[in-house]
């Protein structure tokens, strides 16, 4: 028991970790303090605090419009990702049919291929399917280039799940219809929230796809970039500070939820002689 | 699936067998788990598949189930052809090895379960569900999710739950093997008191060859996907087939000699035998040689001198390891009897020595 704290052991390691961290931090640090500074930006440190800014942004109705577009496509993605993520997870985990190791890949895809080439090509399919460009578009892009979130997350959570229990069901009379909706779904409760969660916020903050198959309508950080070509302004840090916090709620939930599952996954283990 | 394809319906009565299994095989791969079984089953009966791991138990219990598919053979329940029917329209039950209880579920709804898949009138499933709660003396812990119980009131619930859809046939795989000693000739003593209870019939499936005995009407002793004996426990123990058998039910001494006219020879034992020549295998249990007070021996007795090797002593009785010579070992369990030492004679009766194939 020697009191060698591994700052003492190494030093240059703790200022070097010290550095990292407020080299990704700060940035947002300062980003949070502007949003209150009634300098706005520029002037620094921060003389007089207010909420100004705040009031401002609650008050500009396109930037509104554009978190409600970012809501409507966020939410729909989530839906269709799932669902179609949902197929796919059940299809690897118990199917077997010829070409199922090329399905796993191309279905993984997408969480590898740069966004603008997802993006691109996306464009090129709604162009040759002689679709309109608008907030649908976008929707089916996000649905469709986050399956693989929604994919791994759900193959995890069918890998945890005991086939006995879904054995119990059918052995007491329930039809395998009525066993995936009332045993398995249920079972991957956790696996759909935290995948949700996570394509919500992936959906929320996508520009390269979404830049390709924009309408008229902004979906958020479009809005946001569009407005920065003007010049960086306060309000542009509030809406920041905003969906900062929300992240950061959405993360805590997400990692919550993770640890729940995970932890019951261990236990039954450990109940198992 | 016609039940009316079925050319022995008209011939089974009430007294028939409840299940029967026709040359049933199971091959995983080029693996043959079962090789051509054949089984049946009486109504109302206890019977037990005994077995080591691997000798192809659990995969014939889920062929009956239904979660897997015989790859040969078939398999027919009160006249209806089983094996072609799925898992939710078979009048089977299980109870698993881990219970597997839904977690998301509370006792009672894991309990209603059958109930509500197989379409009950809804009035009638809290009745029912309560019933079979108190039947498993769990009534107390209907509000309970799984998680909270201990393994034993595990195992009840699994009971309740697989019993409620008042099945045939319930196969309980090795539903004893998770608890600890104690609990576990609690529960064998519940579990039998049970089966006379509800009267269903009981199919049951463990490695422990001292459950099978205490719980069973027959026993099935399988060993690598075959049918070793088939018996009561009872006729099992004193009338193996084989020596495998003998060895795997009980404590037994084999005996390896020949038989050359009419007397068999088993290094220092000599008795008269009246089958054919030739190499023979017998099963002499220990409990079945006692000492030779008086010096005297019966003419249906075979009696050998032997020097104590190793006492164990066991409470009512002590376990002696003997050396007859010639390298020749031979168990016997006496009566307790204090130490001993030295050499001592020994009788068995002839009838004891039970031929077995090797």
């Amino acid at each position: 028991m020697r009191g060698t704290s591994p700052t003492r052991r190494a030093p240059l390691l703790a200022i070097y970790a010290t550095l990292v961290f407020a080299f990704i931090y700060l940035p947002i640090v300062v980003l949070i303090l502007y949003s209150f500074n009634r300098d706005g930006v520029g002037g620094f440190p921060p003389r007089q605090l207010t909420l100004d800014w705040y009031r401002q942004l609650f008050a500009d109705g396109p930037l509104w419009d554009s978190v409600l577009n970012s809501l409507l496509v966020a939410c729909g993605a989530v839906a269709l990702s799932l669902a179609l993520g949902l197929l796919a997870a059940l299809a690897l985990d118990r199917a077997s049919f010829p070409g199922k190791a090329l399905f796993r890949r191309l279905v993984l895809l997408p969480l590898i291929l740069p966004g603008i080439i997802t993006g691109l090509s996306l464009l090129m399919f709604v162009v040759f399917a002689g679709m309109q460009l608008s907030l649908l578009t976008v929707f089916l892009g996000h649905g469709t280039a986050l399956i693989s979130v929604a994919t791994t997350e759900i193959f995890a959570g069918l890998q945890k799940l005991d086939r006995a229990q879904e054995e119990a069901s059918l052995d007491l009379g329930a039809t395998p219809w009525r066993t995936f909706w009332r045993i398995t779904l249920p079972n991957l409760r956790l696996s759909l929230i935290a995948a949700g969660l996570l394509i919500f916020t992936l959906s929320m903050d996508e520009i390269a796809v979404t830049f390709f198959l924009l309408g008229r309508d902004n979906t958020l950080p479009l809005e946001i970039w569009a407005r920065l070509r003007r010049g960086i302004t306060p309000e542009i840090n509030a809406i920041s500070t905003l969906i900062f916090a929300v992240s950061v709620a959405l993360i805590i939930v997400w990692y919550r939820i993770r640890m729940r599952s995970v932890g019951s996954g261990a236990q039954q283990l450990l109940e198992r002689p | 699936m016609s039940g009316a394809a079925n050319p022995q319906a008209a011939s089974l009565d009430a007294k028939g067998p409840l299940l029967e299994v026709r040359a049933a095989a199971k091959r995983f791969g080029t693996r043959d788990v079962l090789k051509n079984i054949s089984l049946n089953i009486a109504s109302g009966e206890f019977l037990t598949l005994l077995g080591e791991s691997g000798s192809g138990k659990t995969t014939l219990l889920r062929l009956i189930a239904g979660f897997e598919q015989p790859t040969g053979g078939e398999i027919w329940m009160a006249g209806e052809r089983l094996d072609t029917l799925p898992p939710y329209r078979r009048r089977v039950n299980t109870v698993f090895q881990n219970y597997a209880l839904f977690p998301h579920l509370n006792v009672r709804d894991n309990v209603a379960y059958g109930l509500r898949a197989q379409g009950a009138l809804k009035s009638d499933i809290p009745g029912r569900v309560d019933e079979a709660l108190r039947m498993v003396k769990m009534a107390e812990f209907a509000g309970a999710r799984p998680a909270t119980l201990s393994g034993g009131q595990q195992q009840r619930v699994a009971l309740a739950r697989a019993l409620i859809n008042r099945p045939k046939l319930l196969l309980l795989d090795e539903p004893l093997s998770a608890l600890d000693a104690n609990l576990r000739k609690q529960m064998q003593g519940e579990l039998k008191a049970l089966q006379r209870e509800v009267g269903i019939t009981f199919l049951f499936v463990t490695h422990d060859q001292e459950e099978a005995m205490a719980l069973s009407d027959r026993i099935a002793l399988l060993r690598d996907g075959t049918l070793e004996q088939v018996a009561s426990p009872r006729e099992i123990y004193a009338r193996p087939a084989t020596a495998y058998t003998a060895q795997f039910i009980g404590q037994t001494n084999l005996l390896r000699g020949e038989i050359r006219g009419s007397i068999a020879t088993c290094g220092a034992l000599r008795w008269p035998v009246e089958d054919a020549d030739g190499p023979a295998v017998f099963s002499l249990r220990p409990e079945a040689i006692r000492l030779c007070t008086d010096g005297t021996r019966q003419i249906s007795e075979v009696k050998f001198r032997a020097s104590v090797r190793q006492q164990i002593y066991a409470g009512a009785s002590e376990l002696l390891e003997m050396d007859c010579g010639e390298g020749q070992l031979l168990r016997v369990r006496l009566p307790a009897c204090g130490p001993m030492n030295g050499e001592r004679e020994f009788v068995f009766a002839i009838a004891d020595a039970i031929r077995v194939e090797n």
